[in-house]
């Protein structure tokens, strides 16, 4: 066995280095995703001193190779020895940051930052960092690109002189000439700040901060919005008006509408890091602009953050700030020209009933979902239905229901089937919160329209809305309303339309429960045995093992029984294949 | 709601033709307005012509400063007199730069390249449709076109005339300048991007000191098109600019030019929106290996490993490339890439896309390259040959076997002893390949084991190596028998079982 252990040990580098030249790029990669299995059965050493440098020499290959390289190599610490080697990954995964795909070099950045934390502060500063250095000073943008991402995870853990130099390298990364290498250093900004002692924050993170902010690319300037919320969060309060303010006024003035658009996006951060003080001087003017801005995405940007915003108002004078500043824009965009901007603020503006209470919702809210409820398009009605519950709370439904229901009604009857679908999902809670006589009186005809729809995804989102139903309402309900109707089905001469009698009883036998299964629907399913069409047969084969379990034993045995046997010996193989199922799954045999 | 048809129920989306008709009602864009407070009337200005010579100058200047004035073209009926008297002024203007000799003097600069930042600088308006597709949807056209047409005219005109002095202009006409104009390339609108070409050529030409910034910025925006956003509607349009300026390149090339044929052309190949800008992408890279054919290595690997995997129309593409470059190659450099390349070349061959297959078949309709492959098809034909022979029997598609078949002969008549060798040894050929692969199957599969029992392989390393050998005897019964019948077939003597792996193992290593 000795000799054979030899062999074995010795043919994975073998296999691995035939496989990686392999011309099949799909067998380089199967060898690749496999690296681990051949590290293991290299043992630590040889993988470090023969399988990585092969692996850093062979650096050149298709990019999926490498992405997956990259990937195999932050999980390798213990492969080649534990964290006290770990230092050995790093020339392979220096390599792989320079590529020029950006998904490799991001892995590979990715794996860097994985094993970084392995290192000890030690071997940090003697192998990771000059790796770091030596990305940010390389001579192609990808490498210093790279080395944005590594900057904050070796800061905290190196001396005071390499932390200085550290910081210096990403000063001069802020500043680099391809603006490729700005937004990756703009983009860290934040995460980098948070590792720096406060006095730095302010000597060098504000001041890179600014220049990022208006640097002469949009791309790189809205990058710094998103370090704002950052930085905001690490200075005290007294310093922000001073360090951070002047920036982010400009910013949500800046005349490209991609970084207004930023602003508004991260308006509820922005709003938490600079605190209640500026958000009432300077936010709630900002946001008002943001509102009436010329670019519909950035309107409808802001649009969706209405709700948010007003919710972290200071306490003491919300009110009087949302009533005089925030509501007069909100009216204007509610008949905006842009319906993705409507349509953002429709799935908002509910939320705002539980802020301003009943009087306000009632005054001033509610002709404002009254309107949007009569929208052109759906799905602003829809986003405004969806969110009925934030109002039920506050006025109760009634007040709407009158608007609702031809609201509604249109819906449910769109052109799309997706809107229809749509609004079907929205039927058991509109029904929970309408109550069960307004339900009978208006809804149900639609809920039973949907089942003989012409689209199969809608009759069936109409079975499981019938089922949800009868959860809600009870069995009793169930008895009354729904079941006649359905049951009804089974005579109609479209066969599709008798089968959804059957996806009906499968859906509420078990919320019906045994009694009205036993008396009502099972007569119905065992006489639809006989259907001339062997797709509702199969289909009573399935719906019989599916309400089995509700039936009690006399009716299996007596009813089902026989019926199942019949069919068993059907003629067409796919309701001999069901009955069977069923016969084997309910153990009739 | 009724009038719904039943079709258009069950099918909820509306038919293409239907929201084209939709979004070109309303298909112009323009933020430019949007910057400004609301204009001022305009009122008319008497004609330049008839302005005596000495007050001319002035009027120039007032001129130019009256169409600084910008209007809402998302409104058509709002100031229509102002923008008219805007309009006349511009022609006017236009007419001005073009006809008159000698009144570009010094401090009219200013105030012109004002005029021209005013009007044609502004941030691009977010694209109306977010999923546009240059391919198929009707571009955005810019609204305020009426105005910015003549003032891209003027300024054409002003870069064209004889008295036009860059060492003056180029106090305005800065990197600046040219970084707003390369920003406006992205514009959606195709007439626009027509006018910014030209423009940007003309000052390519003139502005000696700002050709190497403009030629990084335009590798800028390709890179950040590449690697970032794979969105920019100007990319044809900036090539077809480069191949001009590739043209011009002196002799030894540049380090940096090199950086770019092979760090940023290349890699535009694996755009998504290929198509668009292919022709003026092949016209560059053929200029590069026109001026200097030790490039043409590098470049058909860069290709050869960008080679699209799913999408044939790109492959197509390829190939079309391919033959350009083939028409210019020295035969001292196809002879360093042939194998690769008709390697590739024969997975073509067989492509189940017919028009894949009949555009790497058409090669050898090209009389240069046949020349070619006739001075190399010792090496050439190996490679082709199992690929060309399968295809001749398997295709599905009788045009591409007709075209195979031709070639087949061709190739035959190149070296016929060779032919018939390869004819001979092909089935052997196929079953050794199958065997490899076997082998590889196996081998991987014992990896797989060696994974499995890899805790036991931790405590116990001879005992789980063991466990594993065990398993694969165990496990391989079936496998055996094909094995041992392929070994026969290669007239090998086939193996006991027992003694199995190691003689995998010492094929593996061969």
């Amino acid at each position: 066995m000795a000799g054979a252990d030899g062999d074995d040990s010795l043919y994975p580098i073998a296999v691995l280095i035939d496989e990686l030249r392999n011309e099949d790029v799909q067998l380089r990669l199967n060898s690749i995703k496999k690296l681990s299995t051949i590290a293991l059965a290299l043992g630590v050493e040889r993988t470090r001193t023969e399988l990585l440098p092969f692996l850093t020499d062979t650096i050149y290959d298709e990019d999926e190779v490498l992405l997956a390289l990259a990937e195999q190599l932050g999980n390798f610490t213990m492969l080649v020895g534990g964290p006290e080697y770990v230092h050995c990954l790093l020339p392979p995964l220096e390599s792989l940051a320079t590529v020029e795909e950006t998904v490799v070099r991001d892995k590979a950045v990715e794996s860097l930052r994985k094993i970084s934390q392995e290192h000890s502060p030690g071997d940090l500063e003697v192998h990771f960092e000059p790796l770091v250095k030596r990305l940010a000073s390389g001579d192609w943008f990808t490498s210093r690109t790279s080395a944005c991402g590594l900057f904050s995870v070796c800061y905290p853990r190196v001396s005071s002189t390499v932390k200085a130099e550290i910081r210096q390298h990403f000063r001069t990364l802020c500043s680099d000439d391809t603006p490729m290498v700005r937004r990756a250093a703009a983009s860290k900004l934040g995460e980098f700040a948070k590792v720096l002692e406060l006095d730095y924050v302010k000597s060098d993170i504000i001041s890179l901060f600014t220049a990022l902010a208006s640097d002469e690319q949009d791309s790189v300037r809205l990058l710094a919005v998103e370090a704002c919320v950052s930085i905001a969060t690490l200075l005290p309060q007294e310093d922000l008006e001073t360090l951070v303010m002047p920036t982010l006024r400009q910013a949500a003035e800046d005349k490209s509408w991609r970084v207004r658009y930023m602003v508004a996006d991260k308006f509820s951060e922005l709003q938490k890091a600079v605190g209640p003080e500026i958000t009432k001087n300077d936010l709630v003017p900002a946001f008002q602009n943001l509102l009436k801005d010329c670019e519909a995405e950035v309107r409808a940007a802001a649009a969706n953050k209405v709700k948010e915003f007003c919710e972290n108002l200071p306490e003491d004078n919300r009110e009087q700030i949302i009533m005089t500043h925030i509501l007069p824009c909100v009216k204007e965009l509610v008949s905006d020209t842009n319906q993705h901007v409507k349509s953002a603020l429709a799935s908002v503006i509910m939320g705002l009933s539980t802020i301003l209470g009943k009087d306000n919702t009632i005054e001033h809210l509610l002709p404002l979902f009254l309107a949007q409820l009569k929208d052109e398009c759906p799905e602003v009605r829809l986003n405004i239905i969806s969110n009925l519950d934030c109002v039920n709370e506050v006025i109760g439904i009634r007040q709407l229901s009158q608007s609702l229901l031809p609201a509604i009604v249109e819906l449910a009857e769109d052109a799309k089937w997706r809107v229809r679908l749509a609004i079907i999902e929205y039927m058991p809670l509109l029904a929970g919160q309408l109550g069960v006589e307004f339900f009978d009186e208006k809804l149900n005809t639609l809920c039973m329209a949907w089942l003989i729809d012409h689209v199969y995804a809608i009759r069936e989102a109409a079975t499981c809305n019938l089922m949800k139903l009868v959860e809600k309402f009870g069995a009793e309900w169930a008895k009354n309303t729904i079941v006649p109707k359905v049951l009804g089905m089974a005579n109609d001469p479209n066969y599709l339309h008798r089968m959804t009698t059957l996806f009906c009883i499968n859906a509420l036998s078990e919320a019906c429960g045994q009694d009205i299964t036993t008396k009502q629907m099972l007569p119905v399913v065992l006489k639809m045995s006989n259907d001339q069409v062997a797709n509702v047969r199969f289909n009573v084969a399935k719906s019989l093992q599916k309400i089995g379990p509700v039936l009690d034993s006399n009716a299996l045995q007596t009813e089902v029984k026989p019926v199942l046997e019949k069919l068993a010996t059907d003629t067409d193989m796919d309701v001999k294949y069901f009955a069977q199922e069923a016969i084997s799954v309910l153990v009739l045999a | 709601m009724s009038a719904i048809s039943a079709s258009e129920k069950v099918d909820g989306f509306t038919r293409k033709s239907v929201r084209k008709a939709q979004k070109q009602r309303k298909s112009q864009g323009s933020s430019q307005y949007r910057t400004q407070s609301a204009p001022v009337e305009l009122s008319p200005l008497p004609q330049l012509k008839d302005a005596p010579s000495t007050e001319q100058q002035e009027l120039f200047t007032q001129k130019l400063q009256q169409c600084c004035m910008l209007f809402d073209f998302f409104d058509s009926v709002m100031d229509l007199k102002s923008k008219e008297i805007k309009r006349a002024t511009l022609n006017e203007l236009v007419d001005y730069v073009s006809t008159n000799r000698g009144v570009l003097v010094e401090s009219t600069y200013p105030e012109i390249t004002n005029m021209i930042c005013t009007n044609i600088f502004r941030t691009l308006p977010p694209s109306e449709n977010p999923d546009f597709d240059p391919e198929e949807d009707e571009p955005t056209l810019e609204a305020s076109w009426p105005h910015i047409q003549l003032v891209y005219e003027f300024l054409l005109r002003f870069l064209e005339n004889p008295d036009f002095q860059p060492s003056i202009a180029k106090r305005y006409i800065d990197q600046k300048f040219v970084l707003q104009l390369l920003e406006l390339f992205d514009s959606e609108d195709p007439r626009e991007r027509d006018f910014l070409k030209t423009i940007l050529h003309r000052i390519y030409g003139k502005f000696l000191g700002l050709r190497a910034f403009i030629r990084k910025q335009i590798n800028n925006i390709f890179l950040k098109f590449i690697y970032e956003t794979d969105h920019f509607n100007g990319v044809a349009e900036l090539l077809e600019i480069l191949g001009s300026i590739i043209n011009g390149f002196a002799l030894p090339l540049k380090a940096e030019h090199k950086q770019f044929l092979m760090k940023v052309l290349i890699p535009l190949h694996t755009a998504k929106g290929l198509a668009l800008f292919h022709a003026q992408l092949a016209y560059c890279v053929v200029q590069f290996l026109e001026k200097d054919p030790t490039l043409t290595e590098p470049v058909i690997r860069g290709l050869l490993k960008f080679w699209p995997k799913t999408c044939s129309q790109k492959e197509v593409m390829y190939l079309g490339e391919i033959e350009e470059i083939l028409d210019v190659i020295e035969p001292t450099q196809f002879i360093k890439i042939q194998e690769p390349l008709f390697k590739q070349i024969s997975r073509c061959v067989a492509n189940p896309h017919f028009q894949v297959a009949e555009r790497a078949l058409y090669f050898w309709n090209n009389e240069y390259i046949l020349s070619l492959i006739e001075e190399n098809i010792d090496r050439v034909l190996p490679i082709m040959f199992g690929s060309l022979y399968r295809i001749s029997k398997e295709h599905w598609n009788p045009t591409i076997v007709a075209l195979v078949y031709n070639v087949l002969k061709t190739l035959m008549e190149m070296n016929c002893t060779l032919f018939d060798e390869l004819t001979s040894s092909y089935k052997a050929d196929r079953q050794r390949e199958k065997k490899k692969e076997q082998e590889r199957d196996e081998l991987w599969k014992k990896l797989d084991e060696l994974r499995l029992s890899d805790s036991a392989l931790v405590q116990n390393n001879s005992h789980g190596l063991q466990n594993n050998n065990n398993n694969n005897n165990n496990n391989s019964n079936s496998s055996n028998n094909d094995d041992t019948e392929d070994k026969s077939a290669d007239s090998a003597a086939a193996l006991p079982t027992d003694d199995k792996e190691p003689d995998v193992l010492v094929n593996i290593f061969v």
